[in-house]
């Protein structure tokens, strides 16, 4: 008895020392590539901080559904992980910086020296009143096209196409050919929306683009209208059974040689890569038209949440994830870009860096339905429009619901 | 000392015992319905108003902007033709089933288990399912699921998009149609137990009666066996009801809410409201709008069954 009592006690004891190291890691990388790139990271952490134990508290969905909803009950019952996996740009600092809930981490950037190593227009949507509140590790592009090589020769196309009327030419003639010229999965309503705002940055040009968000541009703008009226027309190019379909199963169309040509974030690159095909060989890629010298930024950052259980902890992640090592031992495996501008280049296949090259060179423009340009309400009251928009085909009345939602949620 | 009598005694324990489940059940639902109903009728519509926590009294505005709003309305209008369709669909095919199984043929034993293990089965994994099998694929070219099947028998003219159809007649939502049928999938062989449970219940002395005053099988079933089971089809009808008013993982696994709103339920609205925009006021009045739903169905049989036990 007495031992089993002793033996307790030392268990005790040792679970409560052990639990003075600990380091908690919140996201919602779960799926195919992204697990691996965030447990390889954890390797890099643990090359220089061998004794700290990490808890790895991952909430599985799609695009952090769920995990969203987890992360919010646990900062509003004051219980926050140690860092955690958030969009940057309006998803942080609307939910999280103005209720107070995260620590500036400038200082951070300033003593590592690392401050001017990230593109200012990143950190400046990671950024409230000239504080910048959490650290991109990586950057995904929205607006690309992805497409089946194959089938655009078989359609006879030999130039991409640059601008929307061309773009309808080209469809045209893979449709005449006999294929799905434009393949989408809306099933989950997000798709349709990224669509939507590609077409928008293209309408509107990156400078009105990022004029929605600070007032500086109207959405009585007429490039709105526009961009409504491109989308309108795109639906007739798309596979009718859109609905029952998710942006998986869409990319798949293409690589199934079923459809030609599938917007969609450069994920879906990473998705085409798992399914055997070599960027470059199978498909190709070019920007959403109109939309060249823009570059649509969706963006994973972690920040450091006001009493973290384990701040200083918290700190070295936060060194670690901003590293030039951290950053291209991540990166690589979960098919994005490194945030920092000096990383490794010849780690990356070639639409990376291609994706890199732009991303030095472009303008950057934060993506809605990923989180980065306006507040979650807005992103949401949007996709609704867009559903029905798909639908009801409804020009005048969807304009004015998006006019409606940004006079609602937008400050 | 004072001495306590046993059975006063025995008393004080029982509701010492049940004390922390009473606390627990008056906090954690009670209270928590009736904060629901506060941040109802509140301005929380963003995050930062729920962390400030300022409370600004909004009477009733949130419920009528929900009124007003299409998509809740087309959630209303599905909430009800899912309901009518769901619970006919499993009472008349629970009461078939029952009958055939208590006729007693051979291995109806078995065909008792198989239609009663729909059940077990989580309405996630349901919905996924059905979700392929009437996923309508790129017609005519690439057909799936069952559109594949109809092509193979040569029935072309039966394929269609099944819950990605757009169509509607009076405020029914054809893209609802697949939905109901894996609901009934689910749960008529629930319906079928009860049933024959019922059925089997019945005094066999009274069915005995009927025929020696020379009933058919038809008469005895109407007129004998069917007023029986009226209780039973009333419970059924309670149970399925709560179900399909609250219904969420099926048609969130399956369709979620569909182009144009087609498949929406309130909880998905609900769901989406609250922990995607972060509208908590318009959220809760969701809530509570479908709790009195619900209550409309539960609190008039708990009712009668309290009245009938006193």
């Amino acid at each position: 008895m007495r031992k089993v009592l002793i033996l307790f006690v030392v268990l005790l004891l040792s679970y409560v020392l052990l639990a003075e190291n600990q380091l908690e890691i919140f996201s919602w990388w779960t799926g195919g590539g992204e697990e691996e790139g965030l447990l390889a990271l954890f390797d890099v952490f643990h090359k220089y901080y061998p004794d700290v134990e990490i808890i790895n508290a991952t909430v599985a969905g799609g695009a952090g559904t769920n995990a969203k909803a987890v992360l919010k009950t646990r900062m509003i019952g004051g219980n926050p992980p140690d860092s955690f996996q958030v969009h940057g740009g309006m998803e942080l600092i609307d939910t999280y910086v103005v209720t107070g809930m995260m620590e500036p981490i400038t200082w951070l950037l300033e003593e590592w020296g690392i401050k001017d190593k990230f593109p200012e227009d990143i950190l400046k949507i990671c950024s409230y009143e000239g504080e910048v509140y959490s650290i991109p590790v990586n950057v995904h592009r929205g607006n690309v096209v992805f497409y089946n090589k194959a089938i655009l020769e078989k359609a006879g196309i030999k130039e991409l196409p640059t601008t929307w009327p061309e773009f309808f030419e080209v469809l045209k003639k893979v449709k005449a050919a006999g294929y799905v010229p434009l393949a989408l999965g809306d099933k989950n309503k997000w798709t349709a929306t990224h669509l939507f705002e590609d077409i928008l940055l293209s309408t509107l040009g990156p400078y009105n683009y990022n004029g929605l968000w600070n007032g500086r541009t109207s959405f009585e703008h007429q490039g709105v209208k526009e961009a409504l009226e491109i989308f309108i027309e795109l639906m007739k190019y798309v596979n009718e059974n859109h609905a029952s379909l998710t942006w998986q199963d869409a990319t798949l169309l293409v690589f199934e040689g079923k459809a030609a040509f599938n917007v969609m974030g450069d994920w879906a690159e990473g998705y085409l890569k798992t399914l055997g095909w070599t960027p470059g060989k199978e498909f190709g890629w070019m920007v959403v038209p109109g939309t060249k010298g823009a570059f649509m930024v969706v963006t994973d950052t972690f920040g450091l949440p006001k009493n973290a259980p384990h701040r200083e902890n918290a700190i070295k992640w936060l060194k670690i994830i901003s590293s030039v090592e951290g950053q291209d031992t991540f990166n690589p495996i979960k098919g994005s870009i490194p945030a920092r501008i000096d990383a490794d280049r010849s780690l990356y296949d070639d639409y990376l860096i291609w994706s890199m090259n732009d991303f030095a060179t472009n303008a950057l423009c934060p993506s809605i339905i990923h989180g980065s340009a306006a507040p979650e309400a807005f992103a949401t009251a949007l996709n609704d429009a867009i559903n029905m928009f798909v639908t009801t085909k409804d020009l005048k009345k969807t304009h004015k619901i998006i006019i409606y939602a940004a006079e609602d949620y937008l400050e | 000392m004072v001495q306590i009598k046993g059975s006063t005694r025995r008393k004080l324990v029982g509701f010492l015992i049940l004390l922390p489940t009473l606390v627990s059940l008056g906090v954690f639902v009670y209270v928590f319905i009736g904060w629901t109903v506060g941040v109802s009728f509140s301005n929380w519509n963003s995050f930062s108003k729920l962390i400030k926590g300022e409370y600004i009294f909004t009477g009733l505005r949130n419920y009528m902007r929900l009124f007003e709003d299409p998509r809740f309305q087309t959630d209303l209008w599905n909430t009800l033709f899912f309901t009518l369709f769901f619970i006919a669909g499993c009472l008349s095919l629970g009461i078939i089933l029952a009958v055939l199984i208590d006729k007693g043929l051979k291995g109806s034993r078995v065909f008792q288990s198989i239609f009663l293990f729909p059940m077990a089965i989580s309405f996630v994994v349901t919905g996924t399912v059905w979700s392929w099998i009437f996923a309508p694929g790129i017609l005519p070219k690439f057909p799936q699921g069952m559109n594949l099947l109809f092509k193979l028998m040569g029935l072309q003219a039966l394929q269609w998009r099944w819950y990605t159809s757009t169509t509607s007649i009076l405020h029914f939502n054809l893209a609802l149609i697949p939905v109901i049928i894996a609901a009934i999938w689910q749960l008529s062989g629930y319906t079928m137990a009860m049933y024959l449970a019922g059925l089997r219940g019945i005094d066999q002395a009274l069915i005995e009666a009927a025929k020696v005053d020379g009933a058919t099988d038809r008469q005895i079933f109407w007129r004998i066996k069917f007023p029986i089971l009226r209780p039973i089809t009333l419970s059924a009808m309670i149970i399925l009801g709560h179900i399909s008013l609250k219904i969420f993982d099926l048609v969130y696994s399956m369709t979620g809410s569909g182009p144009n709103n087609v498949t929406d339920v309130p909880a998905i609205y609900m769901f989406e409201t609250t922990f995607r925009a972060n509208r908590y006021a318009t959220g809760s009045a969701i809530a509570i709008i479908m709790l009195v739903m619900v209550a409309v169905v539960i609190v008039p049989y708990l009712v009668t069954s309290i009245k009938k036990e006193v």
